[in-house]
C-alpha cells in the first residue's frame, strides 16, 4: 500500500487519492490574446518526465482538498507534498529527498 | 424546506434489513434518523465564531467534538459535519443561520442523505479493516478521531467514540460509520459480513 502524505491529514493509502495531472500550470491572463498553438499549448500539452514530476492531487476520499506533490515516475516515490498554491520544493532527485 | 420536512415521512433505509446473529467480538447497531448538516466556512470565520448550534468548531481536523446529543466534526480545513438528534433539526438550522448571518457560508441539510450505524467490541477496528485503509491503532486513531475514509466501495464518514465496556466490563472500541443512504445496505452488509467471517475464523 502506498501512502501519500496529504497535508491536512497526514499519511493516508493511495485508494483515497486521485491524481489531477500536473500542477503548476498557470492559466494565461488574456486567453483572448493568444493564437490558437499558444492556447492548446496551455490546454493539451504536458511535460512527461522520466524523473521528478510535480502533480496535482486530490484527497477525495478523505478532507478532498487539492494539493500538490513531487513523485518520481520512476519508482512511484512521492518525494514531498505541499499545499496547494505553494512553490514547488527544490527536489529534483531521489537522493536529495532522502 | 422546513413544509418539506414535516410532510416526508423517515423511513430507514436498514429498518427492512435482517440483522445478523450477534458474534460475542463485535455488535453491529443502524442508528435512527438524525439532523445532519454541512458546514462550509473560512477557517478564519469559524475562529471568530467559535461554537454554532451549541457546538464548538475550534478543532483539529479529522477530530470530534460532542456533548449530550450533538457533535461536529472537523472534516477538512473548511468544512464541518454537525449532528444532532432529529427533533432539534430546525432549531440547529436556525442558530447556525443565526450565528453565521453576514459571514461568507454554505450550510446545507443532508439528514437524508446520511445512514448512521454504530459498531463496538474488541474486534471492531479488525472487521473495519476489512474494508477501510487506515490505521485505526490508539496513536493514530484514538477516541475523538472522525474523517472522511472508504470502506470497501463506499466513502463513508468514520467515528472513534469513546470505549464502551462490553458485557464482561472490559472498554472495548467503539465507533460509528455515517454513509450515503443508497450505500447503507452495502456497507451494514459489508461489515457484518466482515463480523461473520472474523466469528468463523476464531471460533
Ligand atoms: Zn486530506
Amino acid at each position: 500500500m502506498l501512502l501519500i502524505e496529504c497535508p491536512h491529514c497526514g499519511p493516508r493509502a493511495e485508494i483515497e487519492f486521485r491524481c489531477g495531472g500536473e500542477a503548476h500550470i498557470a492559466r494565461p491572463a488574456d486567453p483572448s490574446a493568444l493564437d490558437d498553438n499558444a492556447w492548446a499549448e496551455f490546454l493539451f500539452y504536458r511535460s512527461s518526465p522520466k524523473g521528478v514530476h510535480a502533480e496535482r492531487w486530490n484527497h477525495a476520499h478523505g478532507c478532498q482538498r487539492w494539493f500538490n506533490a513531487l513523485r518520481d515516475t520512476m519508482s512511484d516515490r512521492i518525494l514531498a507534498t505541499y499545499p496547494a498554491g505553494a512553490a514547488r520544493p527544490n527536489i529534483t532527485t531521489i537522493e536529495a529527498a532522502r | 424546506m422546513l413544509e418539506n420536512r414535516s410532510i416526508m415521512r423517515r423511513e430507514g433505509i436498514l429498518d427492512q434489513v435482517a440483522m445478523p446473529a450477534e458474534p460475542s467480538s463485535v455488535a453491529l447497531r443502524t442508528l435512527p434518523p438524525e439532523a445532519r448538516f454541512v458546514l462550509r466556512l473560512g477557517a478564519g470565520d469559524a475562529t471568530r465564531n467559535g461554537s454554532i448550534a451549541g457546538l464548538s468548531l475550534a478543532l483539529p481536523i479529522n477530530r470530534f467534538g460532542a456533548d449530550a446529543s450533538r457533535l461536529a466534526t472537523r472534516l477538512g480545513p473548511d468544512e464541518w459535519l454537525l449532528i444532532g438528534p432529529d427533533a432539534d433539526a430546525e432549531t440547529m438550522h436556525a442558530d447556525a443561520a443565526r450565528a453565521l448571518a453576514g459571514t461568507h457560508h454554505a450550510l446545507v441539510d443532508i439528514s437524508h442523505r446520511n445512514v448512521g450505524m454504530e459498531l463496538s467490541g474488541r474486534a471492531a477496528a479488525v472487521i473495519l479493516n476489512a474494508g477501510c485503509p487506515l490505521d485505526l491503532g490508539d496513536r493514530q486513531f484514538p477516541p475523538g478521531s472522525a474523517t472522511r475514509t472508504l470502506l470497501g466501495k463506499a466513502e463513508v464518514v468514520l467515528f472513534r467514540l469513546a470505549d464502551v465496556p462490553d458485557r464482561l466490563g472490559v472498554a472495548v472500541p467503539h465507533y460509528r460509520i455515517e454513509c450515503w443512504r443508497s450505500f447503507a445496505r452495502y456497507v451494514h452488509g459489508y461489515l457484518a459480513g466482515a463480523a461473520a467471517e472474523y466469528a468463523a475464523v476464531r471460533n
